[in-house]
């Protein structure tokens, strides 16, 4: 049986300055499927569907759209076609209403009074709970992604595409999201799903187009597959998983002691009574969706922000508590935070000039208040070297350098300090497996010579690979820490949802 | 189709090429509007830019203008580079020039090497006192110093009014609003003896040099950089946004109250209400024609400096009004604005991609 395709892409190009981002993409999505785009960080898949989306241009190539011609100039014309999109970043204005927010986004005749009922309709028909009038800062991050979804099922699009839509949900919210997901495939719409996890996939899509860097590399029904054969249509050879061998601790070095600290905004967490001991040669991991504390209690753990006590935070029994960064340094805390560039590094400021922004103290850069710019750059030399970071030169700008060679940088920067106590925030978010990996190893050796690191992230297969042991955080408390070999991905989860939960009776 | 680009890097070259570009713009639009003024617009550029450096005195007059516009100029620049807009040097100017200027009137009379250097000490004191206020104001409960620098400005030259009315008046002055001359050991010494040049020109050549030293060698130019840069990054740096904030307004409203006693003691010779001619806003433009690099503000300086008496000797000579000075440093803040843009993209010609009919 053939039946027209519902979006068929013929070599489609665009190429950006120095990267050619899509080369010659075909794809092919029937009516009624799933269809997974699957790839690696960089390998062109937002380029892709922002094409798709009319958010970007094509340099070459043609798009079909169910059998006609199409080429959309902007989003709203690819609505207008009916194709919608759940973007990863959600656009919602926090301190306005559900329907508010549906209606600033919908065309001014959907909009109008009867909007908060077919708000109403749409969640109820497809099982996705939501009050049109509740405020968007009171939901929770699977709640807001339902106000995307809501908001785009309700131009009736007959084309889906998802970009990584479970990266922010916990493992429950992820099982009710698929529900979704097989009914609007069974009502005959079709979805574009983006993701990087295999398990995802198997599970729901029934077709895969596969990019690496840029080009299509294959296609295949991924049930069919196993996780190790997509993976490694995704990377290009065997994934190479770093397995933590357990050693026995040592003395604690970093301890934290009934951290309490209220939000420094409207819209921060509060961290309640947060208590964790890391030892020497041990690496502890803080698992917990984004916006449960993790930027709070970094920003606590680095100094930024100072406790109301000194031993709130402890380095080696010293308390720190009340200290700033530049004094934390001294006594041995190195730090890397979530986000690398305007945080960990100044994007218009040479690599050299880079390391002066933490190793100023321990790497001698700074002599009573002279800058020693030989050593920093003798230092950035090192870090490049050592880190295997792809750049020309170190007076070359942070900016230039790709999301995962300046992480590795950050990263060296910070290890070649040679740290008693490194905490580190999302150490391989957005850096391809290969950087990763090393990044990992680079973690593993830091251990084994004796320092105590704390990692927080979100990605509960980087923790549970690295971590001998981790606690969850959600709504800024801290679970008690558990050793990673005895836990499943399904108690992490319910520990991740079941705070939430009982924050939300809390406030109820 | 036209489209601008992002540079994967800044591009050096045409960082120092925007503000030779600018110019060229300036003067290209200024010979338009004089032509449509009905001048020969050929005779009035040259008028403009070849005068000042006709003789020894209009050179002696460059070093005389860009003096005051240097020394502000490297003081505000330092708090630009830390994005504090430090936009009321003019006031910090008037009251350098009032508090310096009284200690002068004060001793009247009084001979000794001592009272000159007591006078600058005051006067750079009284511009940090001025620009201490926006400071508070801002580190204590996050005002915007823009706007409280800014209207200190009209607070200091009505000060300046007041006094030279009042207390500062010259007794024998006819009851003139001015204060008396600044004569022996108050007056500024000169550089050469027939001209208004003073030796303030090396503070000026000081400051600057000083001011490089900061940026480039020194951890507190790195805290200026970085908090202009990356502020989270200043903050895990380490660095106390508040003390950086401080620093910059202090620093550039001493200079600037220095650059105001200099300008009282020497070419103006008295405390006139007409002592603030606008050497505080036009350092703005100084500041940004020289890139915020101390080397660079002293070219341009001397670029404004010309504009000046230039603007000048055609007001004279072309019988054009006197607003076309104005004119031309408002054209050149404006394009070089606008061509700071090509530092950071560039212009790609691309071809419309056609559409799939």
């Amino acid at each position: 049986m053939t039946t027209t395709p519902l979006l068929q892409l013929d070599s489609l190009t665009r190429s950006f300055p120095g990267i050619v981002a899509n080369n010659r993409i075909d794809l092919t999505v029937g009516p009624g499927t799933i269809h997974a785009l699957l790839g690696e960080n960089g390998a062109g898949k937002s380029t892709l569907v922002k094409m798709i989306y009319g958010a970007l241009r094509p340099d070459s190539g043609r798009m079909r759209f169910d059998g006609r011609p199409y080429a959309p100039a902007n989003p709203a014309a690819a609505r207008a076609t009916g194709v919608g999109m759940v973007f990863q970043h959600f656009s919602l204005f926090e301190a306005m209403t559900v329907a508010e927010n549906i209606a600033v986004a919908l065309p001014a005749d959907l909009a109008g009074s009867d909007l908060p009922d077919r708000i109403r309709d749409v969640s109820a028909s497809y099982g996705l709970v939501l009050d049109p009038f509740s405020r968007v800062d009171q939901l929770s991050v699977g709640e807001r992604q339902r106000v995307e979804i809501v908001r785009c099922l309700l131009q009736s699009p007959r084309l889906i595409i998802m970009d990584e839509p479970t990266s922010v949900l916990t493992p429950g919210e992820v099982g009710r999201l698929f529900t979704v997901l097989r009914k609007l495939r069974d009502e005959g719409r079709s979805i574009l799903y983006i993701s990087h996890k295999l398990r995802e996939i198997r599970n729901l899509c029934s077709h895969a187009t596969i990019l690496r860097r840029g080009r299509v590399v294959g296609t295949c029904d991924p049930g069919a597959e196993t996780p190790e054969s997509l993976a490694e249509m995704m990377i290009g050879n065997a994934v190479r998983r770093h397995i933590r061998k357990v050693q026995e601790p040592g003395a604690v070095r970093l301890s934290i002691d009934h951290l309490t600290l209220p939000a420094a905004t409207e819209f921060g967490v509060d961290l309640k009574d947060i208590s964790l001991d890391v030892r020497a040669g041990e690496i502890i991991g803080i698992a917990g969706v984004a916006g449960n504390g993790q930027d709070e209690l970094m920003a606590a753990l680095i100094g930024e922000r100072r406790s109301a006590t000194p031993d709130a935070v402890s380095l080696d029994g010293a308390p720190v508590g009340t200290l700033g960064p530049t004094r934390r340094r001294a006594m041995g805390m190195a730090f890397v935070p979530e986000e690398r560039l305007g945080h960990g590094a100044a994007a218009a400021m040479s690599l050299t000039e880079n390391t002066l922004i933490s190793a100023r103290g321990r790497r001698n850069l700074e002599r009573r208040g002279v800058l020693d710019f030989g050593a920093a750059k003798r230092f950035a030399a090192e870090i490049v070297s050592a880190f295997n970071v792809a750049t020309t030169a170190v007076t070359r700008q942070a900016g230039s350098l790709s999301g995962g060679n300046l992480q590795k940088f950050v990263i060296g920067r910070e290890i070649l300090q040679g740290p008693t106590v490194l905490i580190a925030a999302q150490p391989t978010w957005g850096v391809d497996a290969k950087s990763a990996a090393e990044i990992h190893t680079a973690l593993d050796q830091l251990a084994r010579a004796g320092a105590a690191i704390l990692i927080i992230s979100q990605d509960l297969d980087e923790l549970l690979s690295i971590c001998d042991r981790f606690a969850v955080l959600a709504g800024g408390t801290l679970s008690a820490p558990r050793a990673s070999a005895d836990v499943t991905v399904a108690e992490i989860g319910i520990l991740m949802g079941g705070a939430a939960r009982e924050q939300q009776d809390d406030a109820a | 189709m036209i489209r601008l680009e992002r540079r994967p890097e800044t591009s050096r070259i045409m960082l120092w090429l925007t503000p030779v570009l600018a110019l060229v713009l300036t003067i290209l639009v200024g010979m338009v509007l004089f032509a449509m003024l009905g001048k020969d617009p050929l005779q009035t550029v040259a008028v403009i830019f070849v005068s000042p450096f006709s003789d020894l005195y209009n050179l002696s007059e460059l070093l005389v203008k860009a003096t005051p516009l240097i020394l502000i100029a490297i003081g505000l620049s330092l708090g630009f580079r830390a994005g504090i807009w430090n936009i009321g040097a003019e006031g910090q100017f008037t009251i350098g020039a009032l508090a310096g200027g009284a200690v002068g009137l004060a001793f009247h009379g009084t001979d000794g090497l001592w009272l000159m250097p007591l006078m600058w000490i005051t006067g750079c004191a009284a511009g940090m006192a001025w620009a201490a206020i926006p400071a508070f104001l801002r580190t204590r409960f996050g005002a915007n110093e823009i706007l409280v620098s800014l209207m200190l400005v009209y607070v200091a030259t009505l000060l300046l009014s007041a006094l030279v009315t009042g207390p500062l008046r010259d007794p024998d002055g006819f009851n003139f609003p001015e204060s008396r001359l600044f004569e022996g050991s108050a007056a500024m010494p000169l550089l050469m003896e027939g001209t208004r040049a003073h030796i303030g020109f090396f503070a000026a050549l000081v400051a600057a040099f000083v001011a490089w030293l900061l940026l480039g060698r020194h951890v507190v130019g790195f805290q200026i950089r970085l908090l202009g840069e990356a502020p989270r990054a200043a903050r895990f740096a380490g660095f106390v946004e508040a003390r950086v904030i401080w620093f910059c307004l202090l620093v550039s409203g001493g200079l600037a109250g220095l650059a105001g006693l200099f300008e009282a003691t020497g070419p103006v010779g008295q405390l006139v209400p007409s002592l603030p001619v606008g050497y505080g806003f036009t350092a703005i433009i100084v500041a940004f024609l020289g890139r915020l690099n101390p080397l660079g503000i002293i070219i341009a300086g001397f670029v404004m400096a010309v504009t000046y008496l230039g603007g000048e000797a055609a007001e004279i000579t072309m019988q054009l009004p006197n607003a076309v000075t104005a004119v031309f440093q408002g054209l050149l803040l404006f394009f070089l604005l606008g061509m700071d843009v090509l530092s950071t993209y560039r212009f790609r010609l691309r071809r419309r991609v056609r559409e799939v009919a």
